[in-house]
Order: C-alpha cells, then structure tokens, then sequence
C-alpha cells in the first residue's frame, strides 16, 4: 500500500506470484495472479524460465544429434516426441519404417501415453489434495520406467527412435514381461479410480470447474485430452494414422462437460486403451529388422563393420557428416499424451535442419490459463493447472 | 496425382478463387498445401479459412517465423490450421523484413497471441493490433532476437551469482575454447587442407 493513501475497506483486490517455485506449478511457472478476494481477475503466466534455445540448437547439429533432444522436451513422455521428430525425416526422406520397428515405437509410444497420465492424474489429484493416489501411481511408472531402461539403456532420455526405426531390437522377454504388466496395471487402474472417481471431495474440487466449451477449444488452438474433454472425437492416431495405428483396435474416451473432472476420466480411460493397444502390439509382433536396411540412412550392424570395409566407410560418413535430407519442409504431428505434438520441419538440403519448429501442445493450453481461471477461486488455479497437464520442457523449449 | 493432392488442388482453386487479391502463389508437396498471402491480406485470408464452409480450418496449430538472411524480406511467417470438421491441414506463408509489421491475427485466433509474441522475441518481427508485445520465453531485459541466423549460438551475454554483490550478474560471454564449429557437410572433398609450404606455389605463379 502506498505511504499517504487512505486504505479503502472496500477495496480487496491485490496482486501476487503463483511460483516460479511452488509445488502445484508443475515447474518453473511464475503466473502473476491479480485478485480481488478470493477470486481470480487475471492470470498472466510469465514462462520461459526453462528456456533452453533447443530450436537454435537443432539448427547447429545433425540430424541424429538433434533426436536427443526431443527427449528433453516433454520429459514425461520422452518417445512421443522423438517420434514425431522421426516421422518428419522420414516423410522428407520417403524412407519406410519396418514392420517390426514401427511395432515397437507404437508400443513405446503408448508406455509414454499410460507413463504420463499416470503422473498428470496423480499429481493433479495431489494439488487438489488427495495424497494416496501418487504413491500407488509412481509404483507402476516406475515399472514403465524399466521397460524404457531395457529397451534403450535410460529411464527418461531414451534417444532410442531414429529416422527409418528404432535403434535396437527388444529382448525377447521384456515383451513378456510387458504383457505381465498389462494384466497386472489394469486392477492398479481400478485401485486408484477407487480413491478418485466417486470421491466427494475430488468431485467437487474439479467438477464444473474450468469448463472449456467446443468453441473454446478451437479458439484457444486446444488438442488432445483438452478437446476429447469436451465431447469432440479428435485423435490423431485414428483421423490421421500414422505408423500403424489404422490396424489397432482402440476407442476413443470422450468427456460430455469439457471441466477438470471429465479430463481426468479421459484420462482414466486412455490408460486402459493404451493398455489394449500394447497387447495388439505385442501380439502383432514378429521377428525381423527394427531399423531401415538402407546404409545411407541407418548404421551398420556391428558385426558387419567387423568385416566389411564398406559398412566401416559408412559408419564413418554417418557418424561425422551425417545424412543429407532433401530440400523442403513438413509439418509432422503424432497424437502426444498432451495432445497434438508437431514438428515444422525445414530442410535445406544439407546435413542440419535449417529450421525446426517445435510446436508443444501445452504451450496453447497454458496460454488459455487466463481465459480459464478468470472468475474462479484461487484454489481452483492449481486444479485448473493441473488438469491442463503441463510440462515444462516442452512450453519453454 | 492421388487423391490427397487431388483434394488439395480443388482446395486450392477454391481458396484462390474466393482470395485473389491475398493468394499470391500456392504449392502442393508431400501432401500438404502451402499457399504463400499478401502480408497485407492475411487476416482476410485467414478469416476467410476459418469461416468458408469448404475450408473451417478453425484451429489455429501455429505461428512461427524462419529466417532467410539472403532474401529481401528475409522473415517468413509460417501459419498452421488445422480443420478438424473436414481433417484437413493447411500452410499459410507471407514473408516481412525486421521493419515491416505484419497484420495481427490476434482478434480471429486468440490463441495467436502467445505465438505472436514468441516470433517477436525470436526473430523482431512485429505485428500491428497485437496489444501485448512483451518478450515470451527469453530473460527478463533479453536484447537481441536468438533464432535469426545472424545471432551467434553461444549468445553475448552470460550469468553468474556473485558473491561480493550478492546477486546475479551478467557479463559478456568469455569461451575457454573457441567454439567449435565442425564443417561436416563433405569430409572428402570440402575439407582445406593447407599444407604448410604450399603457399609458395601461388606466390612463386604471381
């Protein structure tokens, strides 16, 4: 309050900061929140404290030194998003992906969906204040996080797709070992609906709280769960398929009210699709090459370099130079855990991307925080966030 | 032509029919349509892509720029939609140099303004009818745009806590090693292997 001016009594509006450090921020978010009350009148999310310059630093490497760093992106779901960048080579390229590989990254990318929603629901329903939910949900992300260990080497940073497959083969009994989990995570599933479905206070912490209509939902650039929530039937993976999502057979959970409550159960249920996806998958699966035969593309086996001075040659150019994509430009999406995750890709026909545009589904999502808090209690903000599944890897870049 | 290019042709006719005054030129490769606009029309072109019932691309996926040194007006200004009704995708190009504002598509597509805003901070581009143009995702009193090529990649300034002052403070970039930037684009032939003494040769033909 400034020094001489009488306080007026009437008058409750103030302003403060929801972060850069709070633990319902899901990152370092700094929202100045302008109040008057209890209720909120405008957010303003100042983000980019994680701002990394990754497109600026994609345009300095090659092509395969680049992947990395899509795992950095959306953390949680780290193959989602090499995925994307994979498949945007690849159109360029007009290189086809095998059987088998394109196999294995549906199933990879769908141990990233059920990984992320398992954090997002869980840690949501912490902010709304249900404790119990995170404890039983990171026992099996933590399982998931295995899976991605054996397959790649690394828990989170996977950097295990490439353009034309996936860097190596599976062993044979982790694809046992997955369907085990598939049997087991489903009654987990049902466990933590247990504790949040019918819960009265999670209702009505998110009930009719941060409605996002249809027309909000275009307006506001929305994808993914923030606009199945609200009843329209979107999914990438089943209106534009890509690798081989037209042959599985998986439903798509619609939300009716499009509030916070509607999301999660949208959620809920994706897990359990994803769950169905991954058994196909499994089932579907037979031995073969997991990377394109072509030597210009992909290195050569190991126990080829051993004997072969051309495959030598290969790996030499592949690893120094790298490849050379032709001159043009894609835009590529793949449906993320998040919603729709697309790469704009434009080549110059060099080694290095000229420009990698990283179009991040959370980052048209946060921006509607303002439309969507406004009117609400402050409480609400945190349920809103939490619900709008936010990482912020991928919004500041 | 396949059917997806067939589909996009008539798309095309269709918009340059209704637009002729911003379509200035359109192309169809991998299967997805660009149709390069009047910077002065976009919005016209941009609300009539939303509104048009062949077309209702009602999503706006993304704004961003790319940067081309070279040419006279060296920013493009990359617009991506998305129709959901008709699972459609379109590009929409206009291209500005770091004077020229390009109309705001803000009032159409409220989620632009975040994508506006990060295309100023990038790249300088401005956009008129665009009320909040404050910087997005660099450092509070960030100078300079990072992603224009011009821009080094280790960037000018650098940060650090200091001790004696008790708070952080910004100083220009010292590198310990020269930054390193490989030229790999052909090991074979693009390599200048100067051997010492070979200077000689030259002089000795002058």
């Amino acid at each position: 309050m400034a020094d001489g001016q009488a306080h007026n009594p009437e008058d409750r509006s103030f302003t403060f900061n929801f972060g850069p450090q709070h633990p319902a921020a899901h990152g370092v978010l700094r929202m100045v929140v302008e109040m008057d009350g209890e209720i909120v009148e405008r957010v303003d999310p100042h983000i980019g404290l994680l701002h990394r310059g990754t497109e600026k630093l994609i345009e300095y490497k090659t092509y395969l030194q680049a992947l990395p760093y899509f795992d950095r992106l959306d953390y949680v779901a780290p193959m989602n998003q090499e995925h994307a960048y994979c498949l945007a080579i690849e159109k360029l390229l007009g290189l086809e992906v095998p059987r088998r590989a394109s196999l294995i990254r549906v199933l990879y990318s769908e141990i990233g969906r059920i990984s992320n929603h398992i954090l997002n629901i869980t840690t949501q329903a912490m902010d709304v204040g249900a404790l119990t939910p995170i404890t039983w949900g990171f026992e099996e992300r933590e399982k998931l996080c295995v899976f991605y260990e054996r397959a790649c080497g690394s828990r989170m940073h996977a950097a295990y797709f490439r353009p034309g497959g996936v860097h190596q083969d599976l062993p044979p009994e982790l694809l046992d070992d997955i369907l085990k989990f598939c049997d087991e995570f489903l009654p987990v599933c049902d466990d933590m609906e247990g504790l949040l479905t019918d819960n009265r206070i999670f209702k009505q912490r998110n009930c009719d709280v941060g409605v996002v209509s249809v027309q909000d939902a275009l307006d506001w650039g929305f994808s993914g769960v923030m606009v199945r929530g609200s009843g329209m039937a979107w999914d990438l993976r089943r209106a534009q398929p890509y690798e081989c999502y037209n042959e599985l057979d998986f439903k798509i959970p619609v939300g009716k009210h499009g509030d916070c409550y509607d999301r999660y159960v949208c959620r809920m249920e994706e897990m359990r699709e994803s769950v169905k996806i991954i058994r196909q998958c499994i089932e579907l699966m037979e031995p073969g090459p997991v990377l394109a035969e072509s030597s210009k593309i992909a290195p050569p086996r190991r126990g080829e370099m051993k004997r072969s001075m051309e495959a030598l040659i290969h790996h030499f150019k592949l690893y120094t130079e790298g490849f050379k994509v032709p001159a043009g430009e894609t835009y590529t999406a793949v449906e993320a855990p998040k919603g729709e995750f697309g790469v704009y890709l434009v080549s110059d026909a060099t080694n290095r991307p000229y420009r990698l545009k990283i179009r991040a589904p959370g980052f048209p999502h946060l921006h509607a925080m303002d439309y969507l808090s406004k009117g609400h209690q402050l409480a609400d903000v945190s349920a809103i966030l939490g619900s709008l599944d936010i990482v912020f890897g991928e919004i500041d870049r | 032509m396949n059917d997806v290019d067939e589909t996009l042709n008539d798309l095309a006719d269709h918009i340059a029919h209704a637009e002729p005054h911003a379509v200035q030129r359109w192309e169809i490769t991998h299967g997805e349509l660009t149709i390069h606009c009047v910077r002065d029309q976009i919005r016209s072109l941009i609300k009539f892509l939303r509104d048009d019932s062949q077309c209702r691309f009602e999503t706006l996926i993304d704004v961003c720029g790319v940067d081309f040194p070279e040419r006279r007006e060296r920013f493009e200004i990359v617009y991506h939609m998305l129709s959901m009704r008709m699972n459609q995708r379109i590009r929409v190009k206009v291209s500005t140099d770091a004077e020229t504002a390009v109309p705001s598509i803000v009032e159409i597509f409220p989620c632009a303004e975040w994508f506006e805003r990060e295309a100023l901070d990038m790249y300088g581009v401005l956009f008129a009818g665009n009320t909040d143009m404050r910087r997005l995702l660099t450092d509070y009193g960030f100078e300079g745009h990072p992603l224009r090529k011009d821009f080094p990649l280790t960037g000018y300034v650098e940060v650090r806590y200091d001790e004696l002052e008790k708070r952080v403070v910004y100083e220009p970039v010292k590198l310990v090693q020269e930054y390193r930037n490989f030229d790999f684009l052909s090991p074979w032939e693009g390599a200048q292997a100067v051997i010492p003494g070979d200077e000689k040769a030259t002089e000795g033909a002058e």
